[in-house]
């Protein structure tokens, strides 16, 4: 009986081999391709490796004897908490406006529920290419014309944020509703009554839950293209981080991160109750 | 109203009409309200209420929205109808579209290292609850910071140049990473780590035969999606931080020199190698999956 399963153990086929050298195989090559790059990678930037890891430390000494708001710092708190509103709510308007407009070009293009092929085809396109073109150019292009205003901010959020949903939305609403507009469609419902009886309510909860998540990701952002173009708490932080009022400035990335970790909270609540 | 009788009980009674609720044209309704539903249009209603809110309170500084629109669209027909090259040379425009590339390759490879150790603290299921929480809301703190504010803050301290830009980039990247990774450990089946255990295998050798080999796959299609981001991230802060690279020549073309056509040609060039590597990115992912 030993000896018959012995023989059994031993006939793994040649040509085959056994799990482990293969995953040994990968790992090796992940492992030989992830060194190369960063290699190249250090050599491209000429990044310092041991200065890097020496910089953690001293950086983080650093921090804590500069980056603490100090009394004046707190005396600031009323100005930077009205940049602060003024960022947050331009999150939450560029992305609600880019959701209404990326739900109609969703119905445009989306399998279920498209008018035509070729409207369909070129709604992907723009969409495609208003996703890649990054945001910090829009922003450098619509300075030309507007300026230090908060709708530079405004419009180059609103691109970037248009592309990205317009394809979520599409994906969400080929995923969810294919089978719901197809029995509307046999009972003979027209067109819009499919859109707002079928497609609405079947994709609002996920529809919603990624306009909560680009709103997390727009505040980020927004802060970013703040810099930029000199509006909003980015525009705030830069200022006092180049008159080296460090104190002030930390107050400002306190208050940013008590506002993205509340939003966050807020929005995994929400999400708990509608998905 | 109708009865159904079942022999030997008493009638049940089978009024629909009780169940079912109607307009007040009599209709009826085809959906139940739900807390759902609820949920959904309150968030709604709150959502589009402040929008409606900021869009007519926002300080526009009385700017002459006509004329900035037909500014802007000339603008963009400049920009993507005549790209031209005039302070820099097409040689230039790739050595510094290598080093945002490698600013976001250095940050993605040591964020994703970072995050390995730190998603096998966190993940529900191997680790210490107690320890996992902790660094759950260290992580979220970090992820709360803006990148760029991550790189000015060690622009200061580390000074200018690639170190203060990959170290910053690389602390958002290890806190997305661990979310993400700790996800995909979380999702591995519990049954192998257990059988693993009761054979009396170690943490590390759980860890190599049971969880890594489960959820490799998920790690390196979320790798190669913060590779993307960090692209993206690396440009903006060469833009922002003046940490080098093609989002510093962007900057530079349209800030300094305003020049709309080197602008327009450098946004090709990045526009090109955005969706070069989402192409990579969804191929690599197909192939592992």
């Amino acid at each position: 009986m030993l000896g018959k399963n012995q023989t059994f153990v031993n006939q793994t086929p040649l040509n085959q081999t056994s799990v482990f050298v293969k995953r040994k195989r990968t790992f090796t090559l992940v492992f030989l391709g992830t060194l190369a790059l960063f290699l190249i990678a250090a050599a491209a930037t000429n990044y310092d490796v041991i200065g890097g890891f020496e910089s953690i430390p001293k950086a983080i000494g650093w921090l804590a004897k500069n980056f603490v708001p100090n009394a004046k710092a707190w005396s600031r708190l009323p100005d930077i908490l009205t940049k602060l509103a003024e960022t947050a709510l331009v999150s939450v308007a560029v992305t609600v406006c880019a959701a209404l407009g990326a739900f109609f070009f969703s119905l445009l293009s989306a399998r279920t529920t498209k008018v035509n092929r070729w409207i369909g085809r070129g709604v992907r396109i723009i969409a495609a290419f208003l996703r890649n073109v990054p945001d910090i150019v829009w922003a450098i292009l619509l300075m030309f014309s507007f300026g230090q205003n908060i709708l530079t901010g405004f419009f180059a959020l609103f691109f970037a944020t248009l592309g990205m949903l317009t394809r979520t939305f599409i994906e969400t609403i080929d995923e969810v509703s294919v089978a719901c507009v197809e029995a509307l469609q046999a009972t003979g419902a027209t067109y819009l009554q499919t859109v707002f009886q079928g497609v609405i309510p079947s994709s609002l909860p996920e529809i919603v839950s990624w306009v909560l998540y680009m709103i997390e990701t727009n505040i980020r952002s927004s802060t970013l293209i703040g810099v930029l173009t000199a509006t909003g708490v980015g525009a705030m932080f830069d200022l006092y981080y180049k008159r080296m009022d460090y104190s002030a400035a930390s107050l400002v990335v306190i208050s940013i991160v008590v506002l993205v970790i509340a939003i966050e909270i807020i929005s995994n609540q929400i999400r708990k109750v509608i998905m | 109203m109708s009865e159904f009788v079942i022999p030997g009980q008493s009638p049940v009674s089978l009024d629909l009409h009780k169940c079912m609720r109607k307009t007040r044209g009599g209709k009826i309704k085809i959906a139940a309200g739900s807390k759902s539903g609820l949920a959904i249009k309150l968030t709604i209603f709150i959502l589009l209420g402040l929008t409606v809110y900021g869009l007519l309170t926002f300080d526009y500084k009385n700017i002459d929205l006509a004329k900035a629109i037909n500014g802007t669209w000339s603008n963009l027909k400049v920009l993507f109808g005549q790209p031209r090259l005039t302070y820099s040379s097409f040689a230039a425009a790739m050595r510094a579209l290598l080093v945002t590339f490698s600013l976001g390759a250095l940050s993605t490879i040591f964020g994703a290292l970072i995050a390995l150790f730190g998603a096998l603290l966190c993940a529900k299921n191997i680790a210490n609850p107690i320890a996992a929480n902790v660094i759950k809301g260290f992580v979220a703190f970090i992820r709360a910071v803006p990148t760029i504010l991550w790189v000015l803050i060690f622009t200061v301290a580390a000074g200018l140049g690639s170190v203060a830009a990959v170290i910053g980039l690389t602390f958002h990247s290890a806190g997305y990473l661990i979310k993400a990774y700790a996800e995909s450990i979380e999702e591995t089946d519990g049954g192998a780590i257990e059988a693993l255990k009761a054979s009396g295998a170690s943490f590390w050798q759980i860890v190599s035969q049971a969880i890594l080999p489960a959820s490799i796959s998920y790690m390196i299609a979320w790798t190669f999606l913060r590779f993307e981001i960090n692209f993206t991230n690396a440009l903006a802060v060469g833009a922002a931080a003046g940490a080098g690279g093609i989002g510093f020549d962007l900057w530079m073309a349209g800030s300094f020199y305003f020049d709309i056509r080197e602008l327009g040609y450098i946004t090709y060039i990045v526009v090109a190698a955005v969706i070069l590597l989402e192409t990579i990115a969804t191929k690599i992912k197909a192939r592992v999956r």
